[in-house]
């Protein structure tokens, strides 16, 4: 067990959003009564200024450090970056890390029990945004008693969510973290997503989202193979399996898992469907193609006039999912409004996926930050 | 070898930038390194300032002291960076080791209403001994460095440097020198200053 861990966390849950006042969407559409399960870490101090919001990326949730009991094998997806001395000091900073809605991992989303009808919302669910996800955060901001945030931080999808709560509620959060992400998907990005849904709605088991238990998992386990391809480097890639076989010298001559790469993959795939919902991949995949910072906010150097926190963007140098030259055009509208604003390029081979991979430098900047925020 | 001559430089180059940038000013400092002198500059002047440098690791210090920081190459240019965002960008000990030294000027111009520029003079007199007497590349205790790992890739003088600024109209309003251990604020004309200073230092601006 990891000495500096934060322990055994036990998941929260505040629900908000009767069907007399429910969460309006940005579609139009209702939603209530709503679920928000979170997780927090450390002690807010007297005045609850020392708060920081952890964002989770796609296939993250609200356990972001520690474990839930003492058998577990893994402990939270940030695990690294949190805790007693880490990047996000628990001695110091109160973090709390909450499931976005449209998940499943226990905030209403499609496979909530819509109370109206007592069954699964599958498909009635509507569809949110990045905004809904954040305006579903600030009622829980709110009912914890936070007037600001002290920092909010996030990667890939987190960093949407953190850019979106810099605009939405800018008087709020008083520093911000936004690592590997970009004001809004790219035509490729968009792309890679469309093949994942396209995977899981053609799978016959899907059934129109109609499905039970089991579901279109061959659809999931596909849709997250490709996600995976977009989140690695091709030069990591290569060093990590190159044209290995998996078993044999010799070439099978049929279509198993020969490849050490396929396997890979083929593992990788099979072991999301045991851990995310199909339905829930088409919702959180479509809310983060919708993300444009520009389609709500105007063109960047407009939005950005309206940000009051202090940002730190870090970008990853063989990242080609969220490229450096998407963070810098923030970064440029930041400095086009004289808003104090930090951006670093971490050098790294693991691609998008360096920010859960490259802690040890993460750590550095993010802890010297957090500490110049102060100042 | 790098770090230990600019400390070496940095200690006295320090006070005179102190003495060059106004209380309450806005600070660009380009080749950073560690935030140093911005940190100074925060400190003791209450300059809002911001970093630039090539090495990532060295500019989380500036972070840890609320610097704003921006990880860059000088010699791809400071496009993010608005026009006249800036009163004073600073570039001190750095315009002899960039590869595009005229980019990096003209856009510390673009950038800043005054731009500070510290160099070493490499036609000071004991380099031209060495260059004359001993038939080697220019080599002093203030620059050690053998010609196959100097980051000094551009060689200039005091004169070459004062001839570019006439040339392209950019006018020096201050001048600092370091002649023989003590810094000077005024040119014994230019034959001489260009014989002794070891480093020149200038307040340079855009002329309309």
């Amino acid at each position: 067990m990891n000495r500096n861990s934060v322990g055994q966390v036990t998941p929260q849950t505040f629900t908000f959003g009767t069907a007399e006042d429910p969460l309006v969407l940005e579609s139009g559409c209702t939603l209530g009564p709503v679920d928000i399960v979170y997780e927090t870490y450390g002690e807010p101090n007297a005045d609850r200024s020392n708060a920081i919001l952890i964002c989770h990326a796609l296939s993250g949730d609200h356990h972001a450090a520690g474990y839930h009991d003492p058998h577990d094998r893994r402990s939270g997806w940030w695990d690294g970056m949190i805790g007693p001395g880490k990047g996000f000091d628990t001695n110091t900073y109160w973090v709390i890390c909450a499931n976005i809605i449209g998940g499943c991992k226990g905030s209403t989303g499609p496979v909530s029990i819509n109370p109206a009808i007592g069954e699964p919302y599958r498909l009635t669910f509507p569809v949110v945004t990045i905004g809904d996800m954040v305006a579903a955060q600030k009622r829980l901001i709110d009912h914890l008693q936070i007037q600001q945030l002290y920092s909010i931080a996030g990667g890939s999808m987190g960093g949407f969510q953190v850019l979106e709560w810099t605009l939405r509620y800018p008087e709020m959060v008083r520093s911000a973290i936004c690592i590997a992400s970009a004001a809004r998907l790219s035509a490729q990005a968009i792309a890679f997503n469309t093949v994942g849904r396209s995977a899981i709605t053609r799978d016959p088991e899907w059934k129109g989202g109609q499905y039970d238990a089991k579901g279109p998992e061959q659809g999931l386990a596909t849709a997250r193979m490709v996600g995976h391809i977009t989140y690695l480097s091709e030069v990591l890639l290569d060093a990590k399996f190159g044209r290995r076989l998996q078993s044999a010298d010799r070439f099978c001559y049929n279509f198993t898992n020969e490849f050490a790469i396929e396997s890979y993959l083929n593992y990788k795939g099979s072991a999301f469907t045991q851990r995310f919902d199909a339905n829930s991949y088409l919702y959180i995949t479509k809310a983060m193609d919708y993300f444009d910072i520009s389609r709500a906010y105007g063109p960047l150097k407009e939005a950005f006039a309206r940000v009051a926190a202090r940002y730190l963007f870090v970008s990853y140098s063989s990242d080609w999912l969220f490229l450096t030259s998407q963070t810098k055009e923030m970064v440029r509208a930041m400095l086009c409004n004289s808003k104090p604003v930090s951006f670093i390029e971490i050098d790294s081979p693991y691609g998008h996926d360096a920010f859960l991979v490259e802690e040890e430098k993460l750590t550095r900047i993010i802890a010297g930050f957090l500490e110049g925020v102060a100042k | 070898m790098n770090a230990q001559y600019v400390d070496r430089l940095s200690r006295t180059d320090r006070d005179v930038i102190l003495t060059l940038v106004p209380e309450g000013g806005r600070v660009l400092d380009l080749g950073c390194g560690d935030c140093g002198l911005l940190a100074e500059l925060v400190a003791k002047r209450k300059v809002r300032g911001t970093g630039v440098d090539i090495n990532g690791e060295q500019l989380v210090n500036g972070l840890a002291h609320g610097i704003n920081v921006y990880q860059g190459n000088l010699d791809e240019g400071l496009a993010d960076f608005p026009d006249g965002a800036y009163d004073f960008v600073i570039l001190n000990q750095t315009l002899q080791v960039v590869k595009n030294p005229l980019l990096v000027l003209n856009e510390m111009l673009r950038i800043g209403h005054y731009g500070i520029v510290g160099f070493p003079n490499f036609a000071q007199w004991q380099l031209r001994r060495g260059l004359f007497f001993g038939g080697r590349a220019p080599k002093s205790a203030a620059l050690p460095f053998e010609w196959y790992d100097t980051p000094n890739i551009r060689v200039l003088s005091i004169r070459d440097f004062f001839d570019y600024c006439r040339h392209q109209r950019i006018g020096v309003v201050q001048e600092r020198y370091l002649m023989a251990g003590r810094w000077v604020r005024r040119s014994p004309g230019m034959a001489l200053t260009n014989l002794l200073a070891h480093i020149g230092l200038f307040v340079i601006t855009r002329q309309s």
